[in-house]
């Protein structure tokens, strides 16, 4: 065929933009992670120099990784973003199961509006919507007005600053990338599977446990990735919404980038939550790369 | 009775949860006073001066440009490789190159953002160009990610696409690039137009990727309410959010009375 | 009458009255000849060698099980399978390396591929719109097209807005307005429902007389074969089983494969006794007892061979436990008998176990049935009813 040429050309561009743009960067991060931070512009000493004689030179720096192994900082720092990010995609699920499977048992008709209500927030700006949190869960918000007024409490509770307010507001940002997937494949599952359970003599919920569930695992491992990876990362949030102590991989990163100038070390941290996500990140993309074949 | 139950209540719960903290926001963004908690009369006030917060607008003119520049890259980009990874079969570095498509959905921001920003600063090293980081670099960094957006989307509207219609086509005497125009590209063109409308919004979204690939002079949107929101709240920006919703609110109205035309006969 | 069953059917079965048949005159010329094509998949042989020729103005039906190679065969002709082997030629023009976009033949898809964004009347004129006919003429071929399958007033409305049987009838105008040297059907039918079927199937084969095009048909309903086409072949892992009239295949099947696809049989299995002018007598492997056949079976005394013989040309009666086996005669006992309404079919189990099917038109309302469960039985046939497969 002679479709071969024009195929690589036709390719060419998403390919070479891809490979500038997201492949190169990577590698100019991970040589970086181990060059020393200096005065100049940029702010980081070059990996190599030439000797006289016209040899190159090349000096490594392990300090940066070397340091997040001794101060506990970094490590609690890293184990609490996991944390965050389980906790938080385990919320999402809770709360996004129940929708999805409703969304796909709702009558035809409804569907589209019902997935669109999902979406919509999603479209409106992200900042804002955490904004409405602080709203919300700062001492004299809405939710502490509202249960004084009610009597429930006497005091305003400490609600923002807290790891409850960064577990709702990861929650609330990413749940629309949890039903979505979910909604995916429950939708695709045929109603007469479960009647076929009922009519083996399941009850709807062990027919949910037995059929459903173990069905959906694809949509679920995928909604749960896609909350996950990019949650460990999260930056706003905490630092919206999560207490001084609340420091996740993210914020440490945007801190030692723009506040310490430490090129390096941001680099070197960068380095290091790409290797925590390498797990999760390979699973996602064998799962793209499947579904696209 | 029992069923409708059975749906409406997880729904109820999520919806709850997704739409009272905006309709929290819209309803006080009308609030006379100038604290955001407690609500005092019906005003405007906070959109006249959202109106005249002239940094805002700037920075909302600039994240409009940029969004709609790096939509339309993204969307080129994106297109062809949806097209190239849903219709040219098995090619050499197929996995590779699915992979890096899929890679910037899930990529922490942080690490996009400074990867692209290192990138920049060693082109410049090198080459000269980019001289300097501002608006161009933040399209460049967007239409990065959005281009995966896009080829998500269109792809899965290309698995789902009937092939019968292309080969009828072509069995009624249309040349390949014919069948493209008049048949593949019209009923993909929603699809490719949902592709950038996400990618327009995710730009417009956009806080941490632009805050590192941006230089001086060029803050967006987001960089703006940012800075805003750690200073404190203000009632202007639940304005702004209103604005936002009621506008988005507005689009997803008209788009899906374009994509599903009321049947004629 | 010296004819031999194998090249003549005693009353000729034609397709329809007063057709023409081509393909008995060795002098025709076939209008699309098939020669030789073979396709291979990876791991399988989807066409092993076809050689077809079909005449002009035929309605010839493909019939075979999933797999059998007859899409494959459609997709060669439409050209969107270019052929490993052989040659395709269409009117005196070879088609090797036509593409679909060239090839004068026009197809009407399974899911009938109706372009969704557009209406009715673009889809129709979709074809000629190619070929850069002007808007006059389009819409007077429309008009036409929208007449012959009785859909005038729906021309502005879009595939979504119409009924399964309306969508068939605008894909078969779509296929139509080009004027086609041939044209395709891919299983065109399957998508409605039993009656609609039946009507529609009747209106194809009147726009198909009235047009006069070459129709080459895929199907795997043996009903929708028998009653439209002029002729069919029977596709087996392939190869053409069988190809003939609806009438000869049915009545003249070439192999156990071909009497069992098309309708039921009950295959006997024995060895030639005796051959003269007078019948040809065949002696029962299975059981004691003479299968008599009329004479000319081309088989050599002494030789294999398989009878089959359909259930509702055999009679069945009642009878007692002594009376024997004997010529054309089965005895055993009844062990199911199934209701179709206009007819039953009697399952007999033979002594051997060997189980033989037998229907009876059900010819009177209410009356009780001569023969009923676990009835011994006796089970008949005249000599013209036994079919000796030349296989």
């Amino acid at each position: 065929m002679k479709g071969r040429l024009g195929r690589a050309l036709v390719l060419a561009l998403p390919w070479s933009w891809m490979a500038l743009f997201f492949v190169v960067p990577f590698v100019i991060v991970l040589t970086i992670a181990f060059a020393e931070p200096s005065e100049g512009l940029p702010p980081y000493t070059p990996l190599w120099r030439w000797t006289e004689e016209g040899g190159p030179i090349i000096q490594l720096n392990l300090a940066n990784f070397r340091l997040f192994l001794e101060d506990p900082f970094y490590l609690e720092a890293g184990l609490r973003s996991l944390r965050v990010a389980a906790v938080s995609a385990t919320l999402c699920l809770l709360v996004g199961y129940p929708m999805a499977l409703a969304i796909a048992r709702a009558p035809e008709r409804w569907r589209t509006l019902l997935l669109m209500l999902v979406i919509l927030p999603f479209w409106t700006s992200f900042l804002l919507r955490i904004t409405a949190w602080i709203g919300i869960l700062q001492d004299q918000g809405w939710l502490n007005g509202a249960l004084l007024a009610l009597g429930v409490i006497q005091e305003p509770l400490q609600l923002l600053y807290t790891d409850i307010a960064l577990y709702l507001g990861v929650t609330y940002c990413y749940l629309p990338f949890m039903v979505l997937p979910l909604y995916a494949t429950l939708s695709k599952l045929d109603p007469a599977l479960l009647e076929a359970a009922e009519d083996l003599g399941a009850r709807p919920s062990r027919a949910f446990l037995q059929v459903t569930l173990p069905l959906s695992m694809p949509g679920v491992v995928a909604g749960f990735l896609l909350v996950f990876i990019p949650a460990v990362g999260e930056f706003v949030i905490p630092e919206l919404l999560g207490g001084p102590d609340a420091q996740l991989v993210g914020r440490v990163l945007w801190m030692e980038f723009f506040q310490n100038r430490d090129w390096p070390l941001a680099s070197a941290l960068a380095v290091v939550l790409l290797l925590l996500l390498v797990a999760p990140i390979a699973i996602f993309q064998a799962r793209a790369a499947r579904e696209a074949a | 009775m029992r069923r409708a139950a059975r749906l409406a209540v997880p729904l109820g719960i999520g919806f709850a949860f997704l739409y009272l903290p905006i309709l929290l926001m819209v309803l006080f963004s009308f609030n006379d006073s100038r604290l955001v908690t407690t609500f005092t009369g019906f005003s405007t006030r906070w959109y006249v001066a959202l109106w005249e917060n002239e940094a805002l607008m700037q920075a909302a003119g600039l994240s409009l440009r940029i969004a709609a520049v790096s939509a339309t890259m993204a969307t080129v980009l994106g297109v062809i490789a949806g097209f190239a990874l849903a219709r040219m079969g098995r090619f050499r570095g197929r996995t590779a190159f699915a992979g890096a498509m899929a890679a910037p959905l899930v990529m922490p921001e942080v690490i996009t953002g400074l990867s692209l920003l290192l990138m920049f600063v060693a082109m410049e090293q090198a080459f000269g160009f980019p001289a300097g980081r501002g608006a161009d670099t933040v399209a460049i960094a967007h239409a990065t990610f959005g281009a995966a957006y896009v080829a998500v989307v269109v792809q899965a509207r290309l698995a789902d696409f009937d092939t019968s219609l292309e080969e009828a086509a072509m069995d009624l005497g249309a040349r390949p690039w014919k069948v493209f125009f008049l048949i593949t590209l019209p009923l993909t063109a929603p699809a490719i137009a949902a592709g950038w409308l996400l990618a327009f919004t995710l730009s417009l979204d956009d806080l941490v990727i632009a805050s590192f690939v941006s230089g001086p002079g060029a803050s967006t949107l987001p960089m703006v309410i940012f800075s805003a929101v750690r200073l404190g709240l203000t009632p202007d920006l639940y304005a702004l959010a209103t604005l936002l919703v009621g506008l988005v609110a507005v689009g997803l109205v008209i788009a899906s009375w374009i994509a599903w035309p009321r049947r004629r006969g | 009458m010296s004819s031999t069953a194998a090249e003549q059917p005693k009353s000729p079965v034609a397709a329809r009255p007063g057709a023409a048949e081509p393909w008995r005159d060795p002098a025709a010329d076939p209008f699309l000849r098939i020669e030789g094509v073979t396709k291979r998949f990876e791991g399988y042989v989807a066409l092993d060698a076809v050689t077809l020729p079909i005449y002009r103005g035929e309605l010839f039906a493909l019939l075979g099980a999933s797999g059998s190679g007859k899409s494959t065969l459609l997709r060669c002709l439409a050209g969107f399978i270019e052929p490993d082997a052989g040659r395709i030629v269409l009117d005196g023009q070879d088609l090797a390396g036509v593409p679909p976009y060239e090839r004068p033949i026009n197809m009407m898809f399974q899911s009938y591929a109706l372009f969704p964004h557009m209406t009715v009347a673009q889809n129709i004129g979709f074809g000629l719109r190619q070929e850069g006919a002007s808007k006059s003429v389009i819409a007077d071929r429309v008009a036409e097209m929208l007449a012959l399958v009785r859909m005038e007033g729906f021309g502005g409305r879009k595939p979504a807005a119409l009924s399964g049987g309306q969508k068939a009838r605008v894909a078969l105008a779509r296929a139509l307005a080009k004027r086609p040297k041939l044209l395709l059907l891919d299983e065109p039918l399957s998508a409605l429902d039993k009656n609609l079927r039946e009507a529609t199937q009747f209106e194809l084969v009147n726009i198909q007389e009235r047009t006069g095009t070459t129709f080459v048909i895929v199907t795997h309903d043996q009903e929708e074969a028998m009653t439209m086409a002029t002729r069919l072949a029977v596709m087996d892992r392939g190869t053409l089983a069988q190809v003939g009239t609806p009438g000869e295949v049915y009545e003249f099947p070439n192999s156990r494969f071909t009497a069992e696809f098309l309708g039921t049989a009950n295959i006997l299995e024995g060895v030639v006794e005796a051959a003269d002018d007078q019948a040809t007598r065949i002696g029962s492997s299975e059981l004691d007892f003479d299968i008599l056949a009329e004479p000319g079976a081309l088989k050599p005394v002494g030789s294999r061979a398989y009878v089959a013989i359909r259930p509702e040309r055999m009679r069945i009666e009642r009878t007692d436990a002594a009376t024997p086996l004997g010529d054309n005669r089965l005895v055993g006992r009844v062990r199911d008998i199934a209701y179709f309404g206009d007819f039953f079919m009697y399952y007999v189990v033979l002594d051997n176990g060997k189980e033989i099917r037998v229907s009876q038109p059900n010819l009177r309302r209410m009356t009780a049935r001569p023969v009923d469960w676990e009835d011994r039985v006796a089970v008949t046939w005249d000599a013209e009813a036994s079919m000796v497969l030349p296989e």
